[in-house]
């Protein structure tokens, strides 16, 4: 039997949790074209398919939620980066055996090498940063500083750039106009040189680039959060979108891929076929892979205000050359060497679309296994990352929540004016049990917040049924926790974590005078979650607040969630008190120097 | 042990075998605001390959392909005035100290961070220095260190080490040590091993009148640190001290080639070889002679001055000299140097000379003028 036999031997006899959904990502075609690497993150899965047969050859596990892939050089090694675990597998691509495991920073997602494979980087998403590695040593030579949400790195065709782009914008001053950026580095010298800023940009996914380099396009969004939510009926809430930059482009030039009346939301995975003539955007709310023609795209930039073209919803007809539906939740795209097939993974059926680009038909589905029932949270789970529901399919809950985290924005969501009652994007982490909800508790529970409020509010369409409803709310109870990467691993706490849980737990300030019981942080920060869920006035309400009564967040990974306060309005930790605690309302601190404060800070990381 | 030797022997090797006529010499290209410095008084510079950073009373500047460009608070810069200037030799990125908290640059984008928004002790940033994945900061409220890969920000002052005095001026890390100038307060060492801080000061007080010379540091006053190959070095408003680990020696103006006791920074090349910014001009030592570069301070003419171990000084005839005799530092770039003074940036061309040692003193037989200058 042939190695290849055996792989399909043991692929047949590996079984799966029945619990676990593979939830396919990330996709790399072999350069022979014969084998499809594809990351499933639900399972810590790398599974190759033989894309002869369509059918998986082998599965092999990796660390946790795998996010990331890249092919290193002549496609001898394949490196995956597991989130979860802050590393990433080195696998020899012959053998599928792992050959090391490399240390990354905090959260890698996407993975790439330089062309001679002499150095390894890793997208960091919650440690902001890039890891560079040297694949000799397989040690990490230097930290790169990423922008906020570093996630997907691509290689410049030539090998001398390496992109990063980003799922959450920089920080920026409180209520005004998000901004991405697009990091790039010097494969050379392995820093970055480079800071292409994306104004009204947040979210920014995948990268491709024309076989000549000339053309590079990002997925991204452009969320539209500095007027109320009410303007959705107006194309006024997300722009689903590419980037677009390269020779002969003044800067990053931002092009819709809605309609005026459709829209393809959240646009994620990104490829360019090597005639440079067309290129494809999966829309992972949507299930829609968009084909664009590359030449009336370059001529609609060409001959337009890029201002105006960025928000004209009819702009999309004159590139736009098909949609092709897909399975739910499409993610990456990866196209077959010889550009006659587009495989697309779709995270939700947990299989991959065959597209035959020249029919631009899905000619066969590679099913990657797992349960075939349905879980109440998996169909929650799907209800969660559709835009079905938004009105003309806007967007949907992961438009805001991205991969069910945060967005990093501060919103204006009900249509009581401009600049009322502005709310931060909260995390949903754990957030199940916390009820109330909303940011003055006026939603009693989940039900509440996700049905009426959202139909009401946000989807301006009739919303889900009571069914759909229960399931939504089974999933977002059960998203699960990310590691809290500022604990030991011994859950012990550090000398400063120590020293700032006795602040966090104190009862009486420095001078020995005590300290108010509605003012101890304990009191409201209670409990498993860190809340007592009741309402208080801890003084940080603005004059635009209906009321000063703020729901008690809950605090878990508090450090990930920035900005702070009911409205954002804290852009660190710090501000919550430096700024905005001037009369000991939000906890008394003032008595605290600033040591104390950093102390606080460290224990706050560890919740 | 090795370690510690190694410098020593080149302190000795070197006194016995350099000449004056040896002494670096430099033609000097000065920069102002009629170049394009946003201010003239500069109080740092920084050299990032063939990019010059300044760092001035009115912002940051870039020297770049023959142009100077400016980068302001509306740039996102945390304060105009700037006071130093770090590179992280591995990223790239510049750590800007500033009287308003302190800046990263890094390709165009700028990152603040005061004691508002982060965990830095204070917003009066005179130093910073970049140990690895630690930046270090010296602040008017003790010493400050961010880890850039976990965000987390330790504060080192008076309740948590041996600091009398918070108001730290420089910072000067090596592998195993960190050293501060603690202005008032001496030098405060930091273990990176152990993580335990030792002080080291004047043994005969704040007195300006040195009773034991060559027995500790020279004065509490200290502006600057300069910690290469275990040689530490610190600069004082009232001389000189450098501290092999063991031993301490000390110069003053009186006894050595200073030009002045007043100090605005000491660097070292190596832990001999060393540079001093001083209000009366830019000083080197070579282990054994003293070489002075400035407009002379009366007619302020280019100026050269060579003082050899026994104290003969020597004027050698130059044609240029940094901008002004007011110096508060300098950074290397290959055997050029960059100077920050308080009347612009001067640039400071090394003359590499290929004749022997007579011929050079043939015909350049530089001026006798006296034991001191």
């Amino acid at each position: 039997m042939s190695m290849w036999g055996v792989w399909l031997a043991m692929a047949a006899a590996q079984a799966l949790s029945p619990a676990q959904y593979p939830s396919p990502v990330e996709l790399a075609v072999s350069p022979d074209g014969a084998r499809l690497y594809i990351v499933c993150q639900g399972t810590d899965e790398l599974v190759v398919a033989d894309t002869r047969a369509n059918s998986v050859a082998r599965r092999l596990k990796v660390g946790r939620v795998p996010k990331g892939i890249a092919l290193g050089p002549g496609a001898a090694r394949v490196y995956v980066s597991n989130s979860w675990d802050d590393t990433v597998s080195e696998i020899d691509a012959a053998s599928l055996a792992v050959l090391r495991t490399l240390h990354t920073g905090f959260e890698p997602t996407g993975v790439i090498t330089d062309r001679a494979g002499a150095f390894l980087y890793t997208a960091n998403r919650i440690s902001n940063d890039i890891s560079v590695i040297d694949l000799a040593s397989g040690k990490e030579v230097k930290r790169l500083a990423a922008g906020r949400g570093a996630s997907y790195l691509t290689l410049s065709p030539e090998g001398r750039r390496v992109y990063c782009t980003h799922i959450y914008p920089n920080p920026g001053r409180y209520r005004t106009p998000p901004q991405s950026e697009i990091t790039e580095i010097d494969t050379a010298t392995q820093r970055v040189i480079e800071r292409q800023r994306v104004v009204n940009a947040a979210g920014m996914f995948h990268a491709a680039f024309s076989a000549d380099g000339r053309l590079g396009l990002i997925a991204q969004i452009r969320p539209k959060n500095l007027i109320p939510l009410a303007h959705v009926a107006h194309g006024w809430v997300f722009g689903n979108s590419l980037a677009v930059f390269g020779q002969g482009i003044d800067g990053v030039v931002q092009v819709p891929i809605d309609e005026l009346e459709r829209y393809f939301a959240m646009p994620f995975g990104v490829a360019v076929d090597s005639a440079r003539r067309l290129a494809y955007v999966s829309s992972s709310g949507s299930d829609v892979v968009t084909v664009l023609d590359l030449n009336r795209l370059l001529a609609a930039i060409g001959t337009t205000e890029h201002r105006a073209l960025a928000n004209d919803l009819s702009a999309a007809a004159r590139y736009v050359a098909a949609r092709i539906p897909v399975g739910r939740n499409p993610k990456a795209l990866a196209l077959s060497p010889d550009g006659t097939r587009l495989y697309v993974a779709n995270r939700l059926d947990d299989n991959i679309s065959v597209i035959d680009t020249s029919s631009r038909t899905v000619t066969a589905t590679i099913g990657l296994g797992g349960p075939r029932e349905l879980t109440p949270e998996r169909r929650g789970e799907r209800l969660f990352f559709t835009a079905k529901y938004g009105f003309q399919g806007h967007f949907g809950c992961a438009s805001c929540h991205i991969e069910a985290t945060i967005d990093g924005l501060e919103w204006d969501l009900e249509p009581d004016g401009f600049g009322i009652d502005i709310v931060d994007n909260r995390s949903l982490e754990q957030v199940g049990e916390t009820a109330p909800f909303k940011w003055n508790g006026g939603n009693p529970d989940l039900e509440t917040e996700c049905g009426p409020r959202t139909e009401k509010f946000f989807y301006r369409s009739q919303s889900y049924s009571p069914e759909e409803l229960a399931d939504l709310v089974r999933y977002i109870k059960s998203i699960p926790l990310r590691p809290n990467r500022y604990r030991l691993p011994n859950g012990e706490l550090t000398p400063a974590q120590e020293r700032g849980k006795a602040i966090f737990e104190r009862t009486r300030k420095k001078d020995g005078t005590p300290i108010a019981e509605p003012l101890q942080c304990p009191v409201c920060h209670s409990g498993k979650y860190y809340t007592n869920r009741q309402l208080t006035d801890v003084g940080s309400g603005k004059p635009t607040d209906r009321s000063p009564l703020i729901d008690v967040p809950h605090l878990t990974n508090v450090s990930l969630t920035a900005p702070y306060l009911h409205d954002g309005s804290a852009q660190t930790l710090e501000e919550i008190w430096t700024v905005f605690n001037p009369r000991d309302t939000h906890g008394v601190t003032n008595d605290l120097a600033k040591d104390g404060l950093n102390d606080l800070i460290e224990y706050l990381k560890t919740l | 042990m090795k370690k510690l030797a190694l410098p020593g022997i080149l302190f000795v090797l070197l006194a016995r075998t350099a000449a004056p006529q040896d002494m670096p010499r430099f033609r000097w290209e000065n920069f102002t605001t009629a170049e394009g410095l946003p201010d003239n008084r500069v109080y740092s510079v920084c050299v990032d390959g063939a990019r010059i950073w300044a760092g001035t009373d009115n912002g940051l500047a870039l020297y770049e392909n023959g142009k100077w460009r400016s980068f302001h608070p509306a740039d996102g810069l945390a304060h105009r005035a700037v006071l130093y200037l770090a590179l992280d030799k591995k990223t790239g990125d510049l750590w800007i100290a500033t009287m308003g908290g302190l800046s990263r640059y890094s390709a165009g984008r700028f990152d603040t961070f005061n004691q508002l928004n982060s965990g830095l002790a204070n917003d009066v940033v005179y130093g910073v220095a970049v140990q690895g994945e630690y930046v270090w900061t010296a602040t008017a409220a003790g010493a400050s260190r961010l880890n850039t890969r976990t965000n987390q920000w330790s504060l080192f002052n008076e309740r948590n080490t041996p600091m009398y005095e918070i108001w730290t001026y420089s910072v000067s890390p090596g592998e195993d040590k960190v050293y501060y100038a603690v202005w008032g307060g001496g030098l405060l060492e930091y273990d990176v091993k152990t993580e335990r801080w030792k002080d080291y000061n004047d043994p005969d007080g704040e007195t300006e009148i040195v009773l034991y010379k060559d027995q500790g540091l020279i004065h509490e006053i200290t502006t600057s640190v300069s910690y290469v190959n275990q040689i530490v070095w610190v600069a004082t408003y009232f001389g000189a001290s450098r501290y092999d680990g063991r031993n301490w020696r000390n110069f003053l103006d009186k006894d050595s080639g200073l030009p002045s006791n007043f100090l605005n920074q000491v660097k070292s090349v190596d832990g001999t070889r060393t540079w001093f910014s001083t209000d009366k001009g830019l000083a080197y030592f070579d282990g054994r002679n003293w070489a002075t570069y400035r407009p002379a301070l009366d007619t302020r003419r280019p100026e050269m001055l060579v003082r050899d171990a026994a104290g003969k000084v020597t004027s050698v005839p130059v044609d240029s000299a940094p901008v002004h005799h007011y110096t508060f530092g300098v950074d290397f770039q290959g055997d050029d140097i960059w100077v920050a003074t308080a009347k612009g940036v001067s640039h400071g061309m090394r003359i590499h000379q290929e004749v022997t040692s007579n011929d050079h003193r043939r015909r350049d037989p530089g001026v006798l003028v006296g034991d001191r200058h």
